[in-house]
């Protein structure tokens, strides 16, 4: 039998009571318990970064984080960017630099660059692509994508 | 140029989803009441099933159906895009590693996979081949059951298609040849890699079936699903939300049957989304063995090409062979050669089945014969970007007697390429330039249908088959339908994705939409336009013929009046719409080689600087810089992302990216941690992509395909700045820091 376990996780500002299995990951419960399915799956591995979310305000692959591990924890998704129905500066400037191709690894890309503008807003292009080497774009959009962090953090300056 | 129309960069159509979260892809889709499935495989390439006993399976709490090939109809049905040779299951025997020989259906993840271990498979592991060599060798296995391949004289070789082109008379010519420069050039196995896994969900619909697939190709599953159900097309329905990433591999069908039947014999929605280890056993590109034997004169030009291209596909052929034919076709180049003999092969494994991937079994010869050239101009001393200037195709050229000529100025692409790389320029020591080109020939038959609506307020709806999976389809529409009905592209619609509501498209590849399905696009907003002037004629009482429809107004004699003012009235108190038809076909030609000339080609030029650091044989790239001939770049912002895009993920399968099979044909380095793809830190110092724009497409306004074509060369760009700065020639993909350093120990000391 599975092992069930209660745990409670604030998910974008929501207070969620959830009941759990032991080998779930936090991936699992986002995308299957709470329908937040803008977080995407690919490697399972902690490789590609397609899962990254903020947990406590530190960037992880949500697949490497057992969904009990985030009990009393603050998660932030890519559903959690926008406020008020306006996209955060970030992602309007994934739109206009046209950083966003097939889409799928951009949740994590953008929850990467937020943590890493977080933690350092005014980051140089190797800056940004060091901070951004864990998430894998296979439309390669990498330099696009550096451009808008960049654009973002310039943004924020004005 | 308005700001929505063609030529601007309005935002992506489909990219606040893309930004939010809110884009659903096929695994994010959640239908109810559904079954999970996970396959079950073996843990070696070739087998023979003895039995499978599902029992402890079964007895999983949660497990409602166990499949085998004992419980599909008999014979097993199967199926492929060029070939039916791919069985729904393995039937009898695994012919590659991942081969699915049983599925279970739960009601959740962790019960099907629990399940899928308890499938026990008694089996005996069976001789199996891997390589080129093993393959064409008579002693070894035959992949495929002749019988599965009837009437066809090569059935009894693991030889799947030997196809030759040409012109000229080879032979004849090589004595006039002043130098003959022969050599084999290898690329390697590399996988698609989309950061979306394939997925496929299957449901009963009424009296027919619903299917939602990471397909590329949505109109043709569709015609495999209802073959293999012996259902009416209408009654199978297609869902492709947008892919994740295509490249290729997501075109053609892989395990929509299975999970069709399973639907069909639970009665339920059944729901297979696969990991990334498992999507690596799902698809790859054709490695290759390229030979080019070719004749020059003292000046470099060329005398005659003889190519001999081996590609190893898999053990089924998915759509691999026509990568082969295409490719090989091709091989001769965008150059003007007097003679050219190709063989091209495509051969059976027991591997992964090799697909379509970016670049259509071109860049495998490309970097075979620039890397060949190359290596006459340093015989000749000539220098490599004067050597391809000789023997360029001028525009109109018949380069190719049997294909359509020259398309561009595909001079003015090569020399911006070079002048952007400094080409000629003095190099400090230990850094080295590479330049080469590449062309690939566009879609060789095609049919696309658009339907657009223009609804009452003006705001438009547009019906295109087309799959956006990156490539920016649905913006480049959205910009037609602003160019040609004025409607602000915020009021435009583009709908994708569905069989039962989308007119039919042949299939997203080649780098066809923009030109084909674009030209369906337009050619529907014309008919809206058309509508438009006889509703403007019969309102203001003047002839039709003297009515414009231009850009969202409509020009009657003496005044200009906006769309809505002809069309609200026009309509009438019941208000309604404008709908539109929009056809573009390219037909086949039934005595071309490829059986249809290229509606357009693809063409790039790489050039790079490199740095070599001799102590661990790692390559830097300092500048990358790609130009490539669009004809007319409809969105720039997505032309210069498609261009960069592709320049990178070519430097993949040039640097890093290769399978590894061990003996018993397993891939040793499946998945993200072993599989290396180019990461943001894999960049070139400085990349540079520009366009070249003549109008001279046969798309709408003058635009070509271009999203395959700064991939083309980048192999033989680098292998040759790697020539120049450090003196070895290396023949082999990938350009690992291994491999390089390896040859840099073996470089004759001067």
């Amino acid at each position: 039998m599975t092992a069930m376990i209660p745990i409670q996780v604030t998910v974008n500002g929501r207070a969620r009571a959830l009941v759990v299995a032991t080998h779930h990951t936090l991936l699992d419960v986002l995308r299957d318990d709470l329908g937040l399915t803008g977080t995407k799956e690919c490697c399972l591995v902690g490789e590609c970064g397609a899962c990254t979310v903020m947990l406590d305000g530190r960037v992880v692959d949500s697949c490497l984080v057992l969904a009990v591990e985030a009990d009393r924890a603050q998660v932030t998704t890519v559903e959690g960017l926008a406020h008020d129905g306006h996209l955060s500066p970030l992602q309007q400037a994934f739109l206009d630099k046209g950083a966003a191709q097939c889409g799928f690894c951009i949740p994590g890309q953008l929850m990467a660059a937020h943590a890493l503008l977080a933690e350092n807003p005014h980051p140089t292009i190797p800056e940004i692509l060091e901070g951004l080497a864990g998430n894998l774009c296979r439309c390669a959009g990498y330099q696009q994508i550096s451009e808008a962090v960049l654009a973002a953090a310039e943004a924020a300056d004005r | 140029m308005s700001a929505n129309g063609i030529g601007a960069s309005p935002a992506r159509v489909g990219g606040i989803g893309r930004v939010t979260g809110s884009q659903l892809y096929v695994a994010d889709i959640r239908l109810q009441d559904v079954l999970h499935v996970k396959l079950v495989t073996l843990d070696c390439a070739r087998a023979r099933i003895v039995s499978i006993d599902t029992s402890a399976a079964e007895q999983v709490p949660g497990v409602r159906l166990v499949m085998t090939a004992a419980e599909l109809p008999q014979p097993v049905p199967r199926f492929g895009p060029q070939f039916s040779d791919r069985p729904v299951l393995a039937v009898g025997e695994t012919k590659y590693h991942g081969e699915p020989v049983a599925a279970v259906a739960a009601e959740t993840k962790d019960a099907a996979e629990e399940a899928a271990r308890l499938v026990w498979v008694e089996y005996e592991e069976l001789p199996a081949i891997f390589s080129i060599a093993a393959a064409l060798d008579p002693a070894s296995p035959l992949v495929q059951d002749p019988a599965i391949r009837p009437n066809d004289p090569l059935a009894g070789t693991n030889v799947l298609r030997e196809h030759r082109f040409g012109w000229g008379d080879v032979d004849a010519v090589a004595a006039s040849a002043d130098l003959v420069v022969e050599n084999t050039y290898t690329f390697p196995m590399v996988t698609h890699f989309a950061i979306e896994p394939h997925g496929f969900m299957a449901a009963p619909d009424g009296d027919g079936i619903a299917v939602w697939s990471t397909i590329q190709h949505p109109n043709w599953l569709q015609k495999i699903i209802a073959t293999i159900l012996g259902l009416p097309l209408a009654k199978v329905r297609v869902f492709a939300p947008d892919p994740g990433g295509g490249f290729g591999g997501k075109q053609h069908a892989k395990l929509e049957p299975l999970v069709a039947f399973m639907a069909l014999e639970t009665g339920r929605p059944c729901r297979l989304i696969l990991t990334l280890d498992e999507t690596f056993q799902a698809v790859r590109r054709s490695s290759t063995e390229v030979r080019v034997r070719a004749g020059f004169r003292s000046d470099g030009r060329l005398v005659f090409r003889d190519i001999e291209a081996n590609y190893l596909v898999g053990a089924y052929a998915d759509i691999a062979d026509r990568t082969v034919s295409k490719g090989g076709y091709a091989s001769s180049g965008p150059y003007r050669v007097p003679a050219v003999r190709i063989v091209a092969r495509s051969i059976l494994s027991h591997t992964t089945p090799s697909t379509a991937f970016r670049g259509f079994g071109n860049p495998q010869p490309i970097w075979a014969v620039e890397s060949n050239m190359d290596e006459a101009a340093r015989a000749l001393g000539i220098d490599p970007l004067e050597i391809r200037l000789r023997n360029l195709a001028r525009r109109g050229e018949a380069f190719n007697p049997s294909d359509t000529p020259a398309d561009g100025d595909w001079e003015q692409t090569v020399r911006r390429a070079a002048e952007l790389i400094g080409w000629g320029s003095p190099l400090p020591p230990g850094r080295g330039r590479g330049i080469a080109v590449g062309m690939k020939s566009g879609p060789t038959t095609g049919l696309s249908y658009s339907t657009v609506r223009l609804l009452v307020d003006g705001s438009v709806i547009v019906y295109a088959g087309t799959s956006d999976m990156g490539q920016g389809a649905r913006t480049v529409f959205a910009q037609i339908a602003a160019q040609e009905l004025g409607a602000p592209i915020e009021w435009i619609t583009v709908v994708m994705g569905d069989t039962a509501v989308v007119p039919y498209d042949q299939q997203t590849s080649a780098s066809r939409s923009t030109v084909l399905m674009g030209n369906a696009v337009l050619a529907a907003c014309r008919d809206v336009q058309a509508k438009l002037r006889a509703m403007a004629a019969r309102l203001h009482g003047v002839d039709e013929a003297q009515v414009v429809v231009q850009r969202g107004v409509v020009r009657l004699p003496g005044r200009d009046l906006p769309i809505l003012d002809i069309l609200k009235p026009g309509l009438g108190r019941l208000g309604g719409e404008l709908i539109g038809n929009g056809e573009m076909r390219k037909d086949a030609e039934p005595d071309h080689p490829l059986g249809g000339s290229a509606a357009f080609y693809e063409f790039n030029c790489t050039a790079v600087e490199a740095e070599v650091d001799e102590g661990t044989g790692d390559i830097t790239l300092l500048r990358h810089v790609t130009v490539s001939d669009v004809g007319k770049a409809l969105n720039p912002l997505q032309a210069r992302g498609q261009d960069e895009g592709a320049a990178i993920q070519g430097l993949g399968h040039t640097l890093m990216e290769h399978y590894i099979y061990d003996e018993k044909g397993r891939i040793r380095n499946l998945g993200a941690i072993d599989y290396r793809i180019p990461t943001s830190m894999d960049l070139p110092l400085e990349l540079h992509s520009e366009i070249v724009e003549n109008g001279d497409g046969p798309g709408p306004y003058g635009s070509k395909g271009m999203s395959e074509g700064s991939l083309l060369c980048v192999a033989p760009a680098v292998a040759a700045a790697v020539r120049d700065a450090t003196g070895v020639v290396i023949r082999d993909l990938p350009l690992t820091p291994e491999r390089v350093w390896r040859a840099l120990q073996e470089r004759p000391t001067p």
